[in-house]
């Protein structure tokens, strides 16, 4: 059977501003399996974002190819879902136009549709909050609202972009449980990207670092920790800190050396 | 609003933000109350302002064959609405003014919008068209009243197109705008969800377009109203402009001022069911941003 992501040798370039290129990613090659939940770790600036838009469809890359179920990526990629790092729900729609928004816009009817928000405002604990508008939520229900609105296309790759990262510490360990809970429904593909390693190894069952930009694929570290599993307390696992140590070791060079570029910089234009 | 149940929603429920305040609380009562201070103060510049000038015109500082005087206007009001003005009866004239205000209202705003946002989703038509847009709307509009009156005569037409070339632009660039600085996450958001070029027009791009729109409604109507009173004094057979025309020619300050009066009213009236629009529009914008943005 076909993996589910392949990321074959991809290499991205933006132009910027003055003219010239930065290249993001530098011929980067991954592969997730289906139902595999992959964690994207590395430094702040490292090109972690740029993987997810090659998936998804909404950038491409310059060289290289990205294949979801063996078929090259061309234009928006439909079979994703993507969870944005900053809040994507439409602020003119209530939660349940909101999360009923997918299947509408896929041509279901509109009593289909309410009725499958309405299920899936109920598996993320927001009954009953149908009617109130997203600017009446707290940040934690919105990110619940961002959940079920890309989770009822029941996406075979979901793609997740630093989704809790603008939450509070505590609010942020419920959702990810909330998450594997919700994942472990329909078992997409995932790839996860985050800068906190300890948020990492507690969702995924592999792990893997980019290096300073231009990313690449600095290492890959599989996660065996027994499911299911409860965010708030595997990092108290023994088996979870030796990974962390680990993969630390891999990710520490690389975030000193992104942290020494940009105060460089800094330095420089000051 | 303590309405949700379920059983998982233990989280959710710590996490609901305040509610606004309740009808009857101390902040409500004090806000009311000044809003009625308001009212009054309001009303008091207002009299000062009439009396202040009537007290001009008795004491001979304003000349009232330049300036009028309140008592005649009010007199030149009382006439038009009760006796008829020397071109028909007020209500028609009103009408006349306010029919062709409406109409290219509507068609403006409408070309504006359409072409708004066309040219803000299809780069294409952008780079093609810019060019003469800028050209055109340099061009002072109302120099081309004294065009649509020869072209298309003294009646209605031509001051409709008046009033559409004056509101297009504003609300043309204002659409223009509101098109391209829509969040892109939200774009993205809605094509990864399986939207069409055009579902994402109608239900991210007019939506989100709609705040920058409907800010430029506000300045729109006025421009209507320019329009048609305008066109009606370029030449018309009837409607306020004329109205106003006519005063013009007999020396009749009173009649130019009760003419002033009147379109102050119409606009103020308009104003109001435009800030309806919207609210009811944006009614999915927290509070405090509807409150700010209008005047």
């Amino acid at each position: 059977m076909a993996k589910a992501i392949e990321l074959v040798n991809v290499t991205k370039e933006f132009a910027t501003p003055d003219g010239g290129t930065h290249t993001a990613i530098r011929d980067l090659s991954l592969t997730v399996e289906s139902g595999e939940f992959c964690a994207v770790v590395g430094p702040t600036g490292c090109g972690k974002s740029t993987t997810l838009t090659l998936v998804s469809g909404l950038e491409r890359p310059t060289t290289g190819e990205a294949r979801t179920f063996g078929e090259p990526v061309r234009g928006i990629n439909t079979s994703t879902g993507f969870v944005f790092q900053q809040d994507a729900v439409f602020p003119w729609k209530t939660v349940l136009d909101n999360v009923a928004a997918g299947p509408l816009f896929r041509g279901a009817g509109r009593a289909d549709a309410t009725g499958q928000a309405r299920d899936w405002l109920r598996r993320v604990g927001l009954a009953g909050f149908e009617n109130r508008y997203p600017h009446q939520l707290s940040g934690g229900m919105r990110k619940r609202v961002a959940l079920a609105q890309t989770l009822i296309n029941e996406p075979k790759i979901l793609l997740m972009d630093e989704p809790f990262s603008a939450l509070d510490v505590q609010t942020r360990a419920i959702m990810s449980t909330e998450l594997l809970t919700l994942w472990d429904q329909t078992k997409p593909a995932v790839v996860f990207v985050t800068h906190d390693l300890e948020e990492a190894i507690a969702l995924a069952d592999k792990v893997v670092v980019i290096t300073a930009g231009p990313g690449t694929v600095k290492a890959e570290f599989r996660v065996d920790l027994p499911r299911p599993r409860v965010v708030q307390e595997i990092r108290f696992d023994p088996a979870f800190v030796s990974l962390y140590e680990q993969i630390w070791e891999a990710l520490r060079a690389e975030v000193a050396e992104a942290y020494a570029r940009t105060t460089s910089l800094a330095g420089v234009s000051a | 609003m303590n309405e949700h149940t379920g059983t998982d929603v233990i989280a959710a429920a710590a996490e609901v933000p305040p509610s606004r305040f309740p009808a009857g609380s101390p902040r409500t009562r004090s806000r009311s109350r000044y809003r009625l201070v308001m009212a009054l103060a309001r009303i008091g510049l207002v009299v000062v302002f009439v009396v202040g000038w009537q007290v001009g015109v008795n004491t001979k500082v304003i000349d009232k064959f330049f300036w009028g005087s309140p008592s005649e206007v009010w007199q030149t009001l009382h006439d038009w609405i009760f006796v008829g003005t020397s071109q028909g009866s007020l209500g028609r004239q009103i009408l006349v003014t306010m029919e062709e205000a409406v109409l290219g209202f509507v068609i403006g705003v409408t070309l504006g919008v359409v072409l708004g946002i066309a040219l803000g989703r299809i780069r294409v038509l952008a780079d093609l068209l810019s060019p003469f847009i800028k050209v055109a709307n340099s061009i002072p509009r109302i120099v081309l009243g004294a065009l649509f009156t020869v072209a298309f005569g003294f009646g209605m037409q031509s001051k409709v197109i008046l009033a559409v070339v004056l509101v297009f632009f504003g609300v043309f660039f204002n659409a223009f705008q509101g098109t391209r600085e829509v969040d892109r996450n939200l774009l993205s958001n809605a094509q990864l969800l399986g939207a069409s070029p055009w579902r994402v027009t109608r239900e991210v791009v007019l939506p989100s377009a709609f705040t920058w729109i409907l800010a430029s409604l506000h300045v729109s109507f006025g421009f209507a109203l320019i329009g048609a009173i305008v066109g009606e004094l370029l030449g018309a057979n009837e409607g306020l402009g004329l109205l106003i025309r006519s005063s013009q020619n007999n020396f009749d300050m009173n009649g130019v001022i009760a003419g002033m009066v009147l379109i102050a009213l119409i606009a103020l009236v308009a104003e109001w069911l435009i800030t309806l629009l919207e609210r009811r529009l944006l009614r999915w914008r927290p509070p405090s941003a509807v409150d700010a943005a209008r005047l």
